[in-house]
């Protein structure tokens, strides 16, 4: 491991991309990026170093930039489009409204990121952002118009793209609202992966679409090994997405939220950061707190040294928690960046005063 | 007729100005516009062709009333404004 690789921290916010730097004295406010303009995520490409800012203009639509010198220069790409005459549903037309997740394509696919849009659309490019392809497969799937719908936003949403290291044409989606998909032929073909989840929001509850996924996330030594915070609580698969088990804690703090990290050198480690749900979307108890399970979800302990234990109102995002070793950093809703380098048993507040925080990014 | 821009897209399009051009309708307009400044019709314009959503074009001192197709009629003599509308915060 280099010794400058985890040394930032690149914020998708409400007011444009903000990094911070760790140096000897501590983590430190470095520079912002595209002022005042809203981005919605930050993508890293670990194969060459590139970063990637995905904005979602209040006016002028969603861009997408990338940086091949760690933000001194910027290039525009043409965002993602919906092919003329595609359908969210009969009649209403299909356009980006919302540009949600960046992956990458294997070591040996120069050039192939991954793009998780809303209205639902996953795009590909195999020439490094020049131009995007709409993946068919998942897009046609028939239960599409009738099954998908909006949960985080007012349509369905890819805002999780997993790629299995070690094959690249095993991937897994997570769409809001949908559930997970998993694709072992590129994107050929998807099925879905929801076995075990209970939609409490559905007539149905156990129907295989229709899922409210928060964030999806693998095991990189093992892509068995899953876990998700979904609307209906926290899940965990060991055989790949065949059947998720739940693994909330009852009548406690770690249930509903939306992210989840977890440890990749430890399958049985995740954290999550609890909120109150489903009218209220406040911090648990409105008091900060993070709670971390060491067994595999079988217990769950909560973590509040550092963090306000009252009048918080604290939401954390999905993407806007981040973790690099035994290093965790997450931004709030409200502004507040938080660190812990003793995985999340202790926090400190590096800053209360930024937008509301969408991503959070280790680099 | 005269293309005229906020200032606000001069942020993205450093180089942008008031431009003459060609064109019967909206429409047409905007493909021209886009033949001076390659790039610019994202900023204005959806994938499907309608007008974005907190975009406002005038022609003259009115309101376009098709923001989905830009059919609307311009002559020689107007003034094309391509405003940003007051949201968000």
């Amino acid at each position: 491991m280099s010794s400058n690789k985890n040394k930032k921290i690149l914020l998708g916010t409400r007011k444009g991309l903000v990094v911070y730097e760790k140096l000897s004295s501590g983590w430190k406010f470095r520079e912002d990026h595209f002022l005042g303009i809203p981005v919605s995520i930050v993508g890293i490409d670990s194969r060459n170093g590139h970063w990637w800012a995905m904005q979602d203009h209040g006016h002028w639509g969603c861009k997408l930039h990338r940086s091949e010198d760690e933000g001194k220069t910027w290039q525009e790409f043409e965002a993602p489009k919906y092919p003329e005459g595609e359908e969210i549903k009969d009649a209403v037309p299909a356009t980006l409204k919302y540009l949600w997740d960046f992956a990458t394509g294997g070591p040996d696919q120069n050039g192939r990121i991954y793009i998780g849009t809303e209205p639902g659309g996953l795009f590909v490019s195999d020439d490094n952002g020049k131009s995007f392809t709409l993946n068919r497969a998942l897009w046609d799937r028939p239960e599409r118009k009738e099954k998908w719908f909006g949960g985080g936003r007012d349509n369905p949403g890819i805002h999780s793209i997993v790629v299995d290291p070690n094959d690249n044409d095993h991937i897994y989606i997570a769409i809001s609202c949908a559930g997970v998909f998993e694709t072992r032929n590129g994107g050929k073909s998807w099925q879905p992966r929801n076995k075990g989840l209970r939609a409490e929001f559905l007539p149905d509850p156990n129907a295989e679409v229709g899922h409210d996924v928060h964030l999806l996330v693998g095991y990189q030594k093992d892509f068995n090994i899953m876990w998700q915070q979904n609307h209906c609580g926290i899940y965990r698969t060991t055989d790949g997405g065949a059947n998720w088990t739940e693994v909330s804690q009852k009548d406690g703090p770690a249930n509903f939220g939306f992210t989840i990290a977890v440890d990749q050198n430890n399958p049985d480690v995740a954290w999550v950061i609890p909120a109150k749900k489903d009218e209220y979307r406040v911090a648990y108890n409105l008091s900060l707190q993070v709670c971390r399970t060491d067994d595999g979800g079988k217990n769950w302990q909560s973590f509040t040294k550092g963090l306000p234990q009252q009048h918080c109102y604290d939401l954390v995002y999905r993407h806007a928690l981040a973790i690099a070793g035994d290093t965790l950093a997450f931004g709030s809703t409200t502004g507040n960046l938080y660190i812990s380098e003793d995985r999340g048993e202790s926090w400190e507040c590096l800053n209360t005063h930024l937008p509301a925080i969408y991503s959070c990014e280790f680099v | 007729m005269k293309v005229h821009f906020t200032p606000a897209l001069k942020r993205f399009v450093p180089n942008l100005d008031s431009i003459e051009v060609q064109g019967s309708t909206v429409a047409d307009v905007i493909r021209n516009v886009e033949t001076v400044y390659p790039g610019l019709t994202d900023y204005i314009i959806e994938e499907n062709g309608a007008l974005r959503k907190h975009v406002n074009i005038f022609i003259n001192d009115t309101f376009i009333h098709d923001r989905k197709t830009l059919s609307d009629i311009v002559q020689d003599t107007d003034n094309v404004y391509i405003i940003q509308a007051l949201s968000g915060g």
